[in-house]
């Protein structure tokens, strides 16, 4: 088949691989209808995510039909259109249980290499680094399930790829980030970073009942489709006002009831704060690049919630942990438990209350994928969410 | 591509009550042999490797460009300075070349620790100087506190996997290894899958066979470290139903070993905890220990890993695979082109 490897630090090709075949019972294979690239994707593209391997195949975003069942797989049959989350969980261990899929126990068999680096080990994920388990990804023509009889939901005949599709991982991501702000009546919410996470979050969190909703970026026309397409009530370009000063203005002085960090471990910013920690990432002295937290918490109403969705790999400096403490904030956050909101998301889309597609900007062939890399990380061309087609 | 199938491949038995230790060894079995044996042997290497990337990319960056090092750290860019850059710079790639090769990663470790606090006292010095420009001084101090923070834990973890806190030398000579797991499933069902000797290969990694004697005495053979096999008999010693296993191997043992393995209802409704408790006196003693962890046969880990491919067998049914894992060694994240076999499944776990 078809897949895209990751070759090194911004050099990923299209190949062809070994079709994926069944290894566990509860094991099924997907043939890819559509894939998309996600901002996750690009931090394994710059190379911030260790424990990547030449040959990697990437993606976890994907939907498609399965061809084969494993023979303990008796919720799906062959032919069955299905839409795939991106944490692997096996459904019956104590994380599980708790609807805690992306903590699932059993999925990462490289749970050693992972609890190296971060004292306990998180479930596996579809093409995502070894961290998580070397599991191969999505991008391709076909796929490996395991645990299909948990993961995988049916879609139904009348719903189009392009509205299925981001059920997941950016619709429910988003979706999560707002329901960690815990939104009450009159709220005010802030979102930093307006990629296709943070407009998911923005519609969520005016799905949720959010007063307002406040876009943060510096990307016209990303601050513009979450205006027009997310329902954000406010913009700030980080770029020509001061963030935190506008914040404030926003809302009588109180900041944000909750601010939500879709920006994750590649923050960009001005100044000497983003010298800083440019140099210290690039000397590999820190692994990631915090500038949009730091500014959340900073913002963030006093005892207010910090919604962490942006992802982080490794180690921060200068975080304002005097903040948080002080300030009785709370910061929650987590890879998104997607097992958990597709079906109610899928209601939602059925109902008509919101259709993802929204931010589709580029749709592409598979093979075409090196080039949707570039175009995304670099937002050329308008390029909120490339999908590819195989 | 594969078309609609039920999956009828050789290795898709259940193994409850197979017999081992014949042409009865499917692949499956071999092959999370196999898997383990990689889990057992990269134990802190990832982290060795990627700390080994960082400095290189460090030690690049001196050496290209002392001078340039020299003045982002905020030092005065003279001579001596940059002489100074150049050997730090020297320094972190060498280290940096021994995590990446991997020759004796410990040790490598604990050179960048080393290497961090040399960087300090130079920092120090500069700090003390009255030339230098204290801010960014300050900043590279602080940095180079970060990473050597990385570095700390990177040796640690290399060096605790043989012999820190899960698994301790003894004055003997001898090896004890301790670990827990919390398990999803009530005491009885772990016990009866860890009583029946039979099945611990499935799931323990360099375990060959273990054959029953009778309802006291089991035969074991298991791989040791440089392609060699080690076989003992063990006795029971203890054995309370749900609760408790102890063991120790008899006279004729090439590695005389014991162990001991409880079951404890976890607190709340959270299943059970299985404590497991191993002591062996190596061939060598301690020489012969540490020469085993040199090739990667570290004791703790390897019981980490087994714990947790027990407790996939007990949760889920089988052990799990991801396309990387069921290849010795550094494989890909992709699908490999022979057609391994599939996971044998476990009867007694929920479905
Ligand atoms: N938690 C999860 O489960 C989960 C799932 C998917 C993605 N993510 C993470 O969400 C993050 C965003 O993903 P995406 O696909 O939207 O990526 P993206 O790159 O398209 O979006 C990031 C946006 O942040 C903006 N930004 C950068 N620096 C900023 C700053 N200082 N202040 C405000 N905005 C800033 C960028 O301009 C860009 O528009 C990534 O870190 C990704 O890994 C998390
Ligand atoms: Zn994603
Ligand atoms: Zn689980």
């Amino acid at each position: 088949m078809r897949a895209l490897c990751w070759e090194g630090k911004r050099n990923v090709r299209v190949e062809n691989v070994p079709d994926p075949k069944i290894l566990n019972s509860r094991d099924a294979i997907v043939r890819i209808t559509s894939t998309a690239i996600c901002g996750s994707d690009l931090h394994l593209y710059n190379g911030f995510v260790p424990s990547m391997e030449k040959g990697d195949i990437l993606g976890h975003e994907f939907m498609g039909e399965v061809v084969e069942v494993g023979r303990a797989v008796k919720n799906l049959a062959v032919g069955d259109r299905v839409v795939v989350p991106f944490p692997i969980a096996c459904g019956s261990c104590a994380m599980c249980s708790r609807d805690l899929f992306s903590l699932c126990e059993n999925s990462n068999p490289n749970s050693w290499m992972a609890s190296k680096l971060w004292g306990h080990s998180p479930a596996g994920i579809f093409g995502y680094s070894h961290l998580t388990g070397g599991y191969a990804g999505g991008q391709a023509e076909y796929a490996r399930v395991p645990f299909a009889d948990v993961g995988p939901l049916k879609v139904p005949e009348s719903m189009p790829d392009d509205q299925a599709l981001f059920l997941s991982d950016i619709f429910p991501t988003g979706y999560m980030g707002a329901e960690m702000c815990d939104i009450s009546a009159g709220d005010v919410i802030a979102v930093w970073g307006a990629g296709p996470v943070g407009q998911f979050a923005i519609a969520s969190a005016k799905l949720l009942g959010a007063e307002r909703v406040i876009a943060i970026d510096r990307f016209p026309y990303r601050l513009r489709m979450a205006m027009e397409r997310a329902g954000a009530t406010d913009i700030i370009n980080y770029e020509e006002t001061s963030v935190l000063e506008t914040l404030n203005e926003l809302t009588g002085g109180r900041g944000p009831d909750a601010c939500i960090d879709a920006v994750g471990m590649e923050a960009h910013g001005h100044a000497a704060m983003n010298a800083y920690d440019r140099a210290k990432q690039a000397l590999m002295l820190e692994t990631d690049r915090p500038l949009a937290l730091r500014e959340a918490v900073l913002a963030c109403r006093n005892g207010g919630t910090v919604s962490v969705i942006g992802v982080y790999g490794g180690f921060i400096d200068k975080f304002p942990m005097g903040s948080v403490m002080n300030r009785s904030l709370t910061i929650k956050t987590g890879q998104c438990h997607v097992q958990r909101y597709m079906k109610p998301l899928l209601e939602r889309i059925q109902k008509g209350e919101i259709d993802p597609s929204f931010v589709i900007t580029h749709r592409m062939q598979l093979d075409e994928a090196p080039e949707g890399y570039d175009i995304f990380l670099n937002k050329r061309d308008g390029c909120e969410k490339v999908v590819l087609k195989t | 591509m594969t078309t609609a199938t039920q999956d009828t491949r050789a290795g898709d038995a259940s193994f409850a009550g197979k017999p081992l230790g014949n042409s009865g060894r499917d692949a499956g079995w071999a092959r999370e042999r196999e898997t383990g044996h990689r889990s057992g042997r990269g134990d802190g290497e990832r982290l060795a490797r990627a700390l080994g990337l960082f400095s290189i990319g460090l030690g690049l960056a001196q050496v290209l460009t002392p001078r340039g090092v020299t003045r982002a750290v905020g030092l005065e860019d003279d001579e001596g300075n940059r002489k100074t850059m150049l050997a730090i710079g020297l320094r972190e790639m060498a280290t940096g070349v021994g995590l990446l090769t991997r020759q004796h990663p410990t040790t490598f470790a604990w050179g960048r620790v080393a290497g961090d606090v040399m960087d300090l006292a130079v920092l120090g010095r500069a700090f003390r100087s009255d030339r230098t420009d204290k801010n960014r001084v300050g900043a590279a101090t602080a940095a180079v506190l970060g990473v050597m923070v990385l570095d700390v834990i990177a040796g640690q973890k290399l060096s605790h996997s043989g012999n820190g806190v899960g698994a301790e030398r003894r004055r003997q000579g001898g090896i004890k290894v301790k670990k827990s797991i919390t398990i999803n499933q009530p005491p009885e069902k772990a016990y009866s899958l860890w009583r029946n000797f039979e099945n611990l290969p499935r799931f323990m990694a360099h375990l060959e066979s273990v054959r029953v004697m009778d309802d006291r005495r089991s035969y074991w053979k298991a791989k040791a470290p440089l392609g060699a096999t080690v076989e003992w008999t063990a006795e029971i010693t203890e054995d309370l139903p749900n609760d408790l296993i102890e063991w120790r191997s008899t006279e004729d043992a090439d590695v005389p070993n014991s162990g001991r393995v409880r079951f404890v209802p976890a607190p709340g409704g959270r299943g059970t905890e299985v404590h497991v408790e191993l002591e062996y006196d190596p061939p060598g003693g301690v020489i012969g220990a540490t020469i085993a962890k040199l090739f990667g046969e570290e004791p703790s880990q390897q019981v980490d890993g087994d714990l947790r491919r027990f407790k996939q067998v007990l949760e889920v049914g089988e052990v799990v695979h991801s396309d990387a894992s069921v290849h010795r060694g550094l494989h890909p994240a992709r699908p490999s082109a022979e057609t391994p076999p599939l996971a044998p499944r476990y009867d007694g776990a929920p479905s």
